[in-house]
């Protein structure tokens, strides 16, 4: 069959709108606040902190559902270059990231975790922010590579968004190019470790000097 | 045809020398390019399309280079032409070799060439509101590109 | 009670065709990277496909520009990283034919051992994303997945040990390669490639006596013989569609004529074809890879003295096209040189771009389950694609 294919016609992308970097956070800084539980949750569970000793089921409850949120982190399969080589390395059969609970999902509405694998390019990243805003809180993202951390060896490129965290927030970054997939599954537990802390009012937490 | 074959024609229809070392290159006027792409096609025999790319010689203009193959015999020729100075039109080889297309494309996209008789002429690689042509030489390589940087 | 009037009618035509645009956006679950398919469908048949690529526009030849040619094979080895032995071997091969440089024996059969391993090792992921590709992430097609990745992290392992880096590496540097192999590294060699050559043994049986597989690689995504050469796409598709063209046989390069190996060349031109074209390659890669082991002469690995700077290499005015049969097609480069340390323009053949083209050309007809059997079949990597 002879047939040409259709000429799209493309709408200019929303970050056009904008005159440069800080009028694009500004946007985001009136994005809820996804962390925050209800008003009530909050009256409810302050109330219990400080009761003497309710403290006990505060943090107990605390741990619990932080120990169940970081065994069951899935991630949304989001390669992007050679570094999901690497990652496609590490969720298979030698570095096997199953046993972490982490199942790869390619559903954005149903994972937990972004792992940016790969470089941004300027046309990816609208794309990237779009997938990013489709998961549910509470999420997180890692980083995975130096062309993710800082545009890495590209980074003087005129395509080339330097760095992942230009365009959503980042908690764990981890370098190489690519990183081996020990590397990942050190990024992975590290992650594992932040999510432990995650508080009971829903505030990611503090770096750990001791680990980050 | 083989190599000396190819040459000796090539000489006799287009009247240009034709290089040998280090590759079999002709190079002709903008006028006759899409002549000369279907005569490596049907008279030549090379139908397989390798490449399609441009130069930008600075004050000299641009220049178009295709690489054609001819499988049969192993025959591989470039075929280049010198678009004057300032001038970014050419004549499409697409109705010649299907292959064309997404090269010229690209050309279009990184040179600002454009090549009549193309079908769809839009950008392939940048975003289709993208302003400049990157591989031009007055180009920086770390142009910004807002909100980015 | 109604009006009759009033109440309009709406006349719905059920004999015309009713097309629905459809994204397969930049983001979908076959695991090939950043691609945009924008289909047109026609109730589940394809009618025609716009592939959009470019997210992964990484502005390989301007930063050309701006490397020297010791910089630049690093970064040459990420435009096609599945295979990048062969993307840096084009562009040191451009380099040494400008500037005449000879390469010392030892060192052309260093990187035809190292291309060879490279081409089983992509093979190998090949198979195993293709399968789950078709077979589902959670389904059946994992299997193939897991024990493809099983077999490859073995010549990753080969890699390691040379090198020090699993995917992307610093082999090649102009005028020979950068390190030697260690001792002991040949024989493991050997080992590992008996173990991949009886285990891809498994998975040929496996696969064809599998009747869905066969129901969906057979006559599946034909190239006719003339669309593939007009279009330029190479290497196994090339040779699933019956021409037999392979540039090491053809056109060779860094002493692939010493060694003694057949062209697989199928002319069906489906995907099938295609698979069969791309196991028999494996055998003889391992083939190639033994008669280089066993005929490794000695002597220097470079002609070039060591490094010292960046910007010791320098390659006087000229240019030329060198091309190397990369697992994907023919992957080359076209360098213009000007007589100092950087290239004036580098053109990157990749091999990817030109096999995505010919989608718009064989997808039209297929059922839209067919589209990833496809892309598959045509093994597309995306930073060769958008460089």
């Amino acid at each position: 069959m002879a047939l040409d294919p259709p000429v799209p016609v493309v709408p200019a992308p929303v970050w056009r709108s904008f005159k440069d970097l800080q009028e694009w956070e500004e946007l985001h800084k009136t994005r809820p606040e996804g962390d925050k539980h209800s008003a009530l949750f909050e009256s409810i569970t302050e109330g219990i902190h400080s009761f003497p000793g309710g403290f006990v089921v505060t943090t107990a409850a605390d741990a619990f559902l932080n120990w169940a949120r970081k065994s069951s982190v899935w991630p949304v399969t989001f390669g992007l270059a050679c570094c999901a080589i690497e990652m496609m390395a590490t969720f298979a059969s030698r570095f096997d990231v199953e046993r972490l609970g982490m199942v790869p999902w390619a559903s954005p509405r149903h994972s937990d975790l972004m792992i940016v694998s790969g470089t941004v390019t300027i046309k990816m990243a609208p794309m990237l922010l779009r997938i990013y805003d489709q998961m549910p809180d509470p999420k997180w993202a890692v980083s995975m590579g130096s062309c993710a951390n800082s545009g890495g060896p590209f980074r003087h490129g005129y395509h080339v968004v330097k760095g992942v965290d230009r365009v959503i927030p980042v908690d764990v970054y981890v370098p190489g190019c690519p990183p081996p997939p020990e590397s990942l599954l050190n990024g992975l537990l590290l992650l594992q470790d932040q999510i432990a802390h995650f508080k009971k009012t829903g505030r990611k937490a503090p770096p750990n000097p001791k680990v980050d | 045809m083989t190599v000396e074959e190819t040459r000796a024609a090539l000489a006799s229809t287009f009247g240009v020398e034709v290089a040998s070392a280090p590759l079999m290159s002709i190079t002709v006027s903008p006028d006759r390019w899409e002549e000369l792409g279907r005569f490596a096609k049907e008279t030549l025999g090379c139908r397989f399309f390798s490449f399609l790319t441009a130069v930008d010689w600075k004050e000299q203009g641009l220049e178009v280079i295709a690489k054609v193959d001819n499988l049969d015999d192993n025959v591989a020729l470039m075929l280049k032409t010198r678009l004057g100075a300032g001038v970014t039109t050419c004549s499409s080889l697409t109705p010649v070799y299907r292959g064309a297309d997404w090269m010229e494309r690209e050309c279009f996209d990184m040179f600002g060439i454009r090549f009549e008789n193309h079908r769809d002429l839009r950008r392939i690689l940048l975003e289709d509101t993208w302003e400049g042509h990157p591989l031009l030489k007055s180009y920086a390589v770390d142009t910004p590109h807002p909100p980015y940087r | 009670m109604l009006d009759q009037s009033t109440v309009s009618r709406v006349e719905m035509d059920w004999s015309g065709p009713e097309r629905l645009t459809m994204n397969m956006g930049p983001q979908h679950p076959s695991a090939h990277g950043v691609f945009r398919a924008i289909v047109t469908l026609e109730g589940e048949t394809v009618v025609a496909v716009d592939a959009v690529i470019g997210y992964l526009h990484r502005c390989h030849e301007k930063l050309s520009e701006t490397l020297t040619y010791a910089q630049y094979p690093s970064i040459a080895s990420k435009t096609d990283y599945v295979a990048a032995m062969t993307s840096e071997f084009a562009y040191v091969l451009a380099a040494e034919e400008i500037g005449k440089f000879e390469v010392p024996k030892r060192a052309q059969y260093l990187r035809v051992i190292v291309a060879e391993l490279q081409r089983i090792a992509s093979h190998l992921l090949w198979l195993g994303t293709w399968c789950m590709d078709m077979g589902g992430a959670l389904g059946g097609g994992a299997t193939i997945f897991l024990y493809c990745i099983r077999e490859r992290e073995l010549i990753l392992d080969l890699f390691e040990a040379l090198v020090g880096a699993r995917l992307l590496y610093g082999f090649f540097q102009v005028g020979g390669t950068r390190y030697d192999i260690p001792d002991g590294w040949a024989q493991k060699c050997r080992e590992t490639i008996d173990v991949i050559d009886s285990r891809v043994d498994e998975y040929q049986r496996m696969l064809e006596h599998n009747a869905f597989f066969l129901a969906r690689a057979k006559g599946v995504g034909i190239v006719s013989r003339e669309l593939a050469q007009d279009v330029g796409i190479a290497g196994p598709l090339l040779r699933g569609s019956g021409i037999n063209w392979d540039l090491r046989r053809n056109a060779p390069y860094s002493s692939y004529e010493d060694f003694d190996f057949r062209v697989p060349v199928e002319t069906d031109g489906d995907c099938y074809a295609r698979y069969r074209v791309r196991m028999a390659e494996f055998r003889q890669a391992i083939t190639i890879v033994r008669q280089a082991l066993d005929k490794l002469p000695s002597g220097p690995i470079s002609s070039r003295p060591a490094l010292k700077s960046v910007a010791q290499i320098r390659i006087p005015k000229g240019e030329a096209y060198a091309r190397v049969e990369g697992p994907r097609g023919e992957v080359g480069t076209y360098m213009i040189s000007d007589g100092s340390a950087k290239p004036y323009r580098m053109k990157w053949r990749g091999a990817s771009f030109s096999n995505l083209a010919i989608l718009p050309h064989i997808i039209p007809g297929h059922k839209v389950a067919d589209v990833v059997a496809i892309m598959g079949s045509v093994d597309p990597v995306f930073g060769e694609v958008d460089r």
